[in-house]
């Protein structure tokens, strides 16, 4: 069995990040793991622009800003292995993989980092009525068909949900001379990025309807059309506001969530709310030595996040590899804990090492939130006090929490990330 | 003289905005809540213009289709002029990512590039 320092999961922006930034912090033997056919994960579909802005201050397509990390992945001489699938961790650490070329194959690590991404919320996961006939897409697949694939999935369209990858599609899709009939959103506001409202929906003068959902599909083998309905506050569609769209195809952008099959089968404690692992302030899961990063952790709006997250877990690996397979602690642990509108906090603990000053706290709101404080308490005292102008669920938000602040607590306590009114 | 409304796409605010025009020439812009908004406003309601981003089929590759892009933005009106070009190129592989694949697209002046390497 062949035996490695940190085997990384997955060769998306996450994957590819964290690989980099451990091997600059002196470690030699790493491998990723990748089950597609290159490196570069979701960004090879995401031929669209506006990636990049913070990592290299220009604008990339997905293409570009993926191949920029692989190029210095093997640059940099880190070993990878594509259409490769890794079926189960076990808590001790040993990978169990298997492609075409090798068969079934272990390898040892002596650290994990989990960078496995998210999938699509499918249809079996939304109860939607109606038949199941040909024609019903998630919005990443039908992505996949026309950017990678070169293949059109219809030529009708409507589109289901109003998260970025939905609205990216609806304009894709129209450029490809489909005629997207409408968006629609159960929510009463957007989960996608303004720039997309306007840039994919309304330069095409393609209809948002928001509060509003799918209550029948008509076709049997293929879709034939989509009734849409308003619905109410406790999103119950409203009897009588039923309108019929004739269309071949629909699509679905109905919420991400992270892929942990192998994180459960790990058995590290997970996040109901992220559905991610719990993590500390170094990324690293219940189980020592297992870190994770990027859309497995939690979902991410911008792959520049998600790079600088993976570099952390990345940075945090390599410490543990060298230090001999565990941490300097200098500090007591502090839960860290999400009340009053924020929905949760990535990491969940921190501890102070004496080495690092800063630690990035990133969070996400339940509902949209003006001129509302981000409050942030420990054991009692209000140490950040932050105004923002608007808070909404579709946007990641993120402060600094100084390390200095810890030293008077060598008995550790409760860091509380909270939402006040003006 | 002209009004035209608009959203703000600089953050998620979203300010709904308004623009008065006096012969082609901005003389307002209202319901902006930073300077961000105002730049905006101005650009989009007198020259809006689009990256362009699509696909172009490949010949001999190991795909079927390599994506490309505009290599400067182009006026908005001249995306559709843009696309039926795309439609009509055929690359053949292997390609370079920032190969010109059409050049001066729709006589925009930009050039349409290859954003991904293709064997």
């Amino acid at each position: 069995m062949e035996t490695y320092d940190i085997v990384v999961i997955g060769g998306g922006p996450a994957g590819l990040a964290a690989a980099l930034s451990a091997k600059r912090k002196g470690v030699s033997r790493i491998i990723i793991l990748e089950r597609d056919r290159e490196l570069g994960g979701i960004l090879n579909q995401c031929i669209h622009n506006g990636f990049g802005l913070h990592t290299f201050q220009e604008e990339l397509t997905g293409p570009e800003y993926a191949a920029r990390f692989a190029a210095e992945v093997k640059r940099e001489g880190i070993a990878f292995l594509l259409d490769t699938m890794v079926t189960d961790i076990s808590p001790d650490k040993i990978v169990t993989a298997m492609n075409s070329r090798e068969g079934l194959f272990h390898i040892s690590a002596k650290a994990v980092i989990l960078a496995m991404g998210c999938r699509e919320r499918p249809r079996g996961a939304l109860n939607i009525p109606g038949y199941r006939p040909a024609g019903i897409y998630s919005a990443g697949t039908a992505q996949r068909l026309v950017n990678i694939e070169g293949y059109m999935p219809g030529r009708e369209v409507v589109i289901l949900g109003s998260g970025d990858i939905g609205l990216i599609m609806a304009r894709r899709m129209t450029l490809e001379g489909a005629k997207v009939k409408v968006v629609a959103e159960l929510m009463p506001y957007s989960g996608g990025l303004k720039r997309n409202i306007v840039q994919c929906l309304e330069d095409y003068k393609i209809p948002l309807k928001l509060s509003h959902t799918v209550v029948d599909i008509q076709g049997k083998e293929r879709v034939r059309g989509v009734t849409l309905a308003k619905v109410d506050q406790d999103r119950n569609p409203i009897p009588g506001t039923e309108e019929t769209y004739s269309c071949d195809t629909l699509l679905l952008s109905c919420g991400l969530v992270p892929e942990n099959e192998l994180s459960r089968g790990i058995g590290v404690f997970m996040n109901p709310v992220t559905s991610g692992p719990v993590v500390n302030g170094r990324f690293q899961t219940s189980v020592a030595g297992v870190f994770a990063c990027g859309n497995v952790l939690h979902v991410h709006d911008l792959v520049d996040f998600v790079s600088q997250e993976a570099a952390g877990a990345g940075e945090s690996a390599a410490e543990y590899v060298l230090c001999g397979c565990s941490f300097k602690k200098e500090g007591a642990d502090f839960q860290v804990k999400a009340q009053g509108g924020v929905r949760y906090t990535v990491p969940s603990s921190i501890c102070s090492d004496g080495v690092r000053q800063q630690q990035t706290i990133r969070f996400r709101v339940g509902d949209v939130y003006k001129n509302h404080f981000i409050a942030v308490y420990l054991n009692g005292k209000r140490l950040i006090h932050k105004k923002r102008q608007i808070m909404a669920p579709g946007e990641m938000e993120e402060l600094n929490f100084d390390m200095n602040w810890l030293s008077p607590y060598p008995d550790g306590g409760e860091i509380i990330v909270t939402l006040e009114e003006a | 003289m002209e009004r035209k409304e608009l959203i703000c796409i600089g953050c998620p605010m979203g300010c709904m905005m308004s623009v008065e025009l006096e012969q082609g020439k901005v003389t307002a812009v209202t319901g902006n809540t930073c300077k961000r908004g105002d730049a905006y406003a101005r650009k989009e309601v007198t020259d809006p213009t689009r990256i362009v981003t699509s696909t172009v089929k490949l010949r001999g590759g190991q795909y079927p289709v390599v994506s490309v892009k505009t290599s400067k933005d182009i006026p908005k009106d001249m995306i559709e002029a843009c696309m039926k070009a795309l439609k009509e190129t055929e690359a053949k592989a292997p390609v370079e990512i920032g190969d010109v694949i059409v050049e001066n697209v729709a006589g925009t002046g930009a050039d349409v590039v290859a954003t991904k390497t293709v064997l």
